[in-house]
């Protein structure tokens, strides 16, 4: 096999951050290609600085490398010049680790993250010399698989993949694995398009893995009427994996050093996968249901080893909420007060809870290195955080950020949504209110505070409650931001910063679309909008023009509010959510019913734990100490807690069934 | 104590910038759990000093680092200790305790010698061009800085060229001064008009006094000093 590195170099002179395509991370293998070993190119569809650090991919890229049955490498999207300067040299897409042509590999597999990246996984399929669209990829070419959070809505991707695996996949990559090299070992050689085709049937029926192709959408009157199978013997719902025991899997062992800077440039070590506080918009939270914790000794040695192995002085426990850990405070205390240490190391939690409790933990850990602190109250007014069920009282926010500013905080970043369901003017311009009351609270303490309202367009994802409702226009998101920079205009130490309405609009379009989308992103792609989730690149206008030649509109694919009966694009795919309960759900949300926390409360049933067969694995029946927790919740009685003790391993009832 | 290490910079990782290699030494020196002196205040860092920046895309056998400790160490366990913390092309070639009092890399070296690929050119070639640039008054370089247009003479700093041949064409083996300001083997490619290929720094020199020394020599270096004295 040919290396291109000897093709790649002499670029490197006249590209931007050249070390983006020279490997040579610690932690990354020398990859043995070889006869009987499934070769996996692992994709991050945005530059090298943000695809690096993605835990997904690292954890995947691991457990492949120990197969040996397998081989994984990574490769990331080359920069704009990069990719003119390769494209001039007829240099395809290569791994960083041995310059290896991505079309030489047996799968590439695209981690999806970000809707507006879907351009750029366009284009690094056929950087790599593969036809774009699966339909025309013959027995010759790789497989496309793609996986990650964006996967729970395959179909705006269906025309480009030829496989999506849906939920963990630590068990799921093996699986596919061993169905590709039983496909490769088979007898006639070289492979013919039936063969192909067997191949993408074998896969879905592996438990988690959904082939578009499979599938067929139907139409009715310009509306999507269902997605069925074609073929026999793939489930007519596909269920996402789930991994039962996060302890079983203490990936990455290896975790990769980059040579140069990187986002989330530390330590990043998973407490915990889940979460159950419910928040109506984050479709991160009700897709990874159930909550699943990391037993703390296992934190606790994963966090010591790491610092040993890597030299960072930094390291993050990761999770969607890492202040609600069973063992948080025994972790961090271990990690500050240990010798080898020497005060040197600073622990950071992101998505800190809004209460004092978790500010005195963050200023335990932050010791060195304080820069600021960021809460996200999501909401403007108690009415507003009810809707979404972030049950923050403002109370609990202006103790937080009290006290953040009482020990020594001078920076505090709050983030918010605007265009939420039933969102009044009255609710945006509370944004504003809340921030300015947050700097006269730290003005207490010292004159120069900054308060930084970050604020972010909402955009309904799909298997979340709010998957039914209607985005705001970018008009509309315009309008309210004009409202709020009116309002914080003359506050001293009130900085507002915004996303572009415009890009929310677009990441709306893909979200929540159909099959319909895929002529969309393929003539936006040849356009040449790549880089979408790049401000400099992207380009509202190559949308409009894709749009009006698909006969799609913003209108109808966005603003529009979907009906309870509506077929949605994503009904076929299944993170374990029952659709009436997302509906319940949403019907609550509407008269501004808050929901507290199922892992400390009685169950809803959601679908996630009963439909997987799995609990809640937490480490205590209680909520952590600290009072409301920035829920609403002061727990006094349990009810039937379906919860699993890491300790003992056994299902544990707490109380008696309430309701 | 502080101690002196000077380190080659060679292959792929010549690919990394200056402040790569910077953050590289600051995990290294972490992991080797080296007693390091950290700054004061609520962003400690260790106390680091790298020399002169090297380009980005240049290969170097003369790179130095002074690093602050707390307590002391012996200098010459440090060598092979942090070739095997340090990436794949970062070698260090020597390590040794500095005496108090001693300046800073950044003030004290005064000149680097550079060799450099220049392909598909004879060394007479080569010649030609360095006698003309040689003989030049000035060698104006204009760059943007800061959105406007900024020009400075290179002339003070070429110490000297000189052509030699080699596999792929010629060499060019260049004394580049760092008053008033150094050359970039980019900004020499421009005065001389010709393309330049790897660019390898070899030394970086103090002068002093009459008389030229390394902020560091290699132990090999040091040897055959020796055997000339003797």
């Amino acid at each position: 096999m040919t290396s291109l590195w000897p093709r790649i170099e002499p670029l490197l002179a006249h590209v931007t951050k050249p070390a983006r395509y020279i490997g040579g991370e610690l932690g990354a293998c020398e990859p043995e290609h070889g006869a009987g070993r499934v070769a996996w190119l692992l994709l991050y569809p945005d530059t090298y600085e943000i695809g690096l650090p993605n835990q997904g991919l690292q954890i995947l890229y691991e457990i492949l490398n120990e197969r040996a049955d397998a081989v994984a490498e990574r490769s990331y999207a080359p920069w704009t010049d990069m990719e003119a300067a390769m494209r001039a040299a007829g240099v395809p897409l290569f791994s960083v680790e041995s310059s290896r042509p991505a079309a030489d590999f047996d799968v590439l597999a695209f981690n999806l993250s970000a809707e507006l990246t879907y351009t750029n996984l366009v284009n690094l399929i056929d950087l790599a010399g593969v036809p774009v669209r699966a339909a025309e990829r013959t027995a010759a070419d790789p497989l496309v698989i793609a996986g990650g959070h964006c996967a729970f809505n395959p179909e705006p991707m269906a025309d480009f993949v030829d496989a999506f695996v849906l939920g963990d996949g630590e068990e799921a990559v093996g699986d596919v694995t061993e169905v590709v090299r039983r496909w490769q070992s088979q007898e006639a050689r070289p492979p013919s398009q039936q063969d192909r085709d067997d191949l993408l049937v074998a896969l879905a029926k592996v438990p988690g893995v959904y082939v578009p192709s499979c599938y067929e959408p139907a139409y009715r009157d310009g509306r999507l009427t269902g997605v069925s199978p074609r073929v026999a013997g793939v489930p007519a719902t596909v269920e996402k994996r789930t991994i039962t025991d996060l302890g079983a899997w203490p990936y990455p062992k290896q975790q990769l050093v980059p040579l140069i800077e990187v986002v989330h440039d530390r330590l990043n070590v998973e407490v915990f996968r889940g979460c159950t506080r419910g928040c109506r918009f984050c479709q991160a939270g009700m897709i990874t249901r159930p909550v699943r914790e990391r037993p703390a000794a296992q934190v606790q040695h994963m966090v010591r080893d790491g610092l040993d192995r890597t030299g960072y002085d930094e390291v993050t426990l990761t999770s969607l909420s890492s202040a609600d850990f069973s063992g948080i405070e025994d972790t961090v205390s271990s990690i500050i007060n240990d010798p080898e240490c020497s005060g040197q190391v600073s622990v950071s939690l992101p998505s800190l809870r809004v209460d004092a409790f978790t500010v005195g933990l963050a200023a335990e850990i932050q010791k060195v290195r304080r820069t600021g602190l960021t809460f996200a109250p999501e909401g403007g007014t108690w009415r507003m955080r009810q809707v979404i069920n972030k049950l923050i009282r403002e109370e609990d926010l202006y103790s937080a950020v009290d006290s953040a500013f009482s020990q020594g905080w001078r920076r505090v970043k709050l983030y918010f949504l605007i265009g939420l369901p039933t969102e009044t003017d009255e609710d945006v311009l509370g944004i504003a209110a809340l921030a300015r009351s947050c700097v006269e609270i730290g003005r207490r303490y010292h004159p120069n505070v900054t308060v930084t309202a970050s604020v972010g367009g909402f955009v309904p994802k799909p298997h979340t409650p709010f998957q039914w409702f209607g985005q705001n226009t970018m008009e509309e998101l315009r309008r309210k931001v004009n409202l709020l920079k009116d309002a914080a205009r003359g506050t001293r130490g009130l900085t507002l910063r915004w996303h572009d309405p415009e890009a929310t609009a677009v990441e709306g379009l893909v979200s929540r679309g159909d099959r319909r989308m895929g002529a969309v992103i393929e003539s936006v792609w040849r356009a040449g909008g790549t880089f979408q989730e790049w401000t400099e690149h992207f380009d509202l206008r190559l949308w409009n023009d894709a749009l009006a030649a698909a006969g799609l509109t913003f209108d109808d694919a966005v603003y529009r509010h979907r009906a309870e009966d509506e077929v949605l694009p994503w009904d076929h795919i299944s993170a374990g959510l029952h659709r009436d309960f997302l509906w319940q759900d949403w019907q609550e949300a509407l008269a501004e019913h808050g929901l507290e926390d199922c892992r400390w409360t009685p169950c809803y049933d959601c679908g996630a734990c009963t439909g997987l067969g799995v609990e809640h694995v937490v480490a205590s029946a209680t909520a952590p100490a600290g009072g409301s927790q920035g829920t609403g919740q002061d727990l006094d009685s349990g009810g039937t807690v379906p919860v699993r003790f890491l300790s003992t391993r056994a299902p544990v009832l707490a109380g008696e069934p309430v309701g | 104590m502080r101690i002196r290490i000077r380190f080659a910079k060679r292959g792929r990782v010549r690919w990394t910038s200056h402040r790569d290699v910077a953050r590289m030494w600051e995990r290294a020196l972490r992991r080797a759990r080296l007693p390091l002196a950290y700054t004061e205040g609520f962003s400690p860092r260790p106390k680091l000093s790298f020399g002169l920046a090297l380009p980005t895309g240049c290969e170097s056998e003369a790179e130095y680092l002074d690093v602050a400790l707390s307590d002391t160490v012996d200098p010459a366990d440090l060598t092979d200790t942090f070739s095997s913390l340090l990436p794949d092309g970062v070698d260090v070639l020597a390590a040794q305790a500095l005496p108090a009092g001693a300046g800073s890399l950044q003030e004290d070296v005064t000149s680097c010698r550079w060799e450099i690929d220049v392909p598909q050119m004879g060394p007479d070639a080569l010649a030609e061009v360095i006698g003309r640039v040689l003989h030049a008054e000035t060698l104006p370089v204009t760059r943007e800085r800061k959105g406007r247009p900024v020009t400075d003479d290179m002339r003070p700093s070429v110490l000297a060229l000189s052509s030699r041949p080699s596999g792929t064409g010629a060499e060019l083996v260049a004394e580049l001064g760092t008053r008033p300001r150094g050359v970039r083997p980019a900004e020499l490619a421009q005065v001389m008009g010709i393309e330049l290929g790897l660019a390898r720094r070899t030394n970086q020199w103090i002068e002093r006094d009459g008389s030229r020394g390394e902020p560091l020599a290699t132990p090999a270096a040091h040897a055959a000093v020796m055997e000339r004295a003797s």
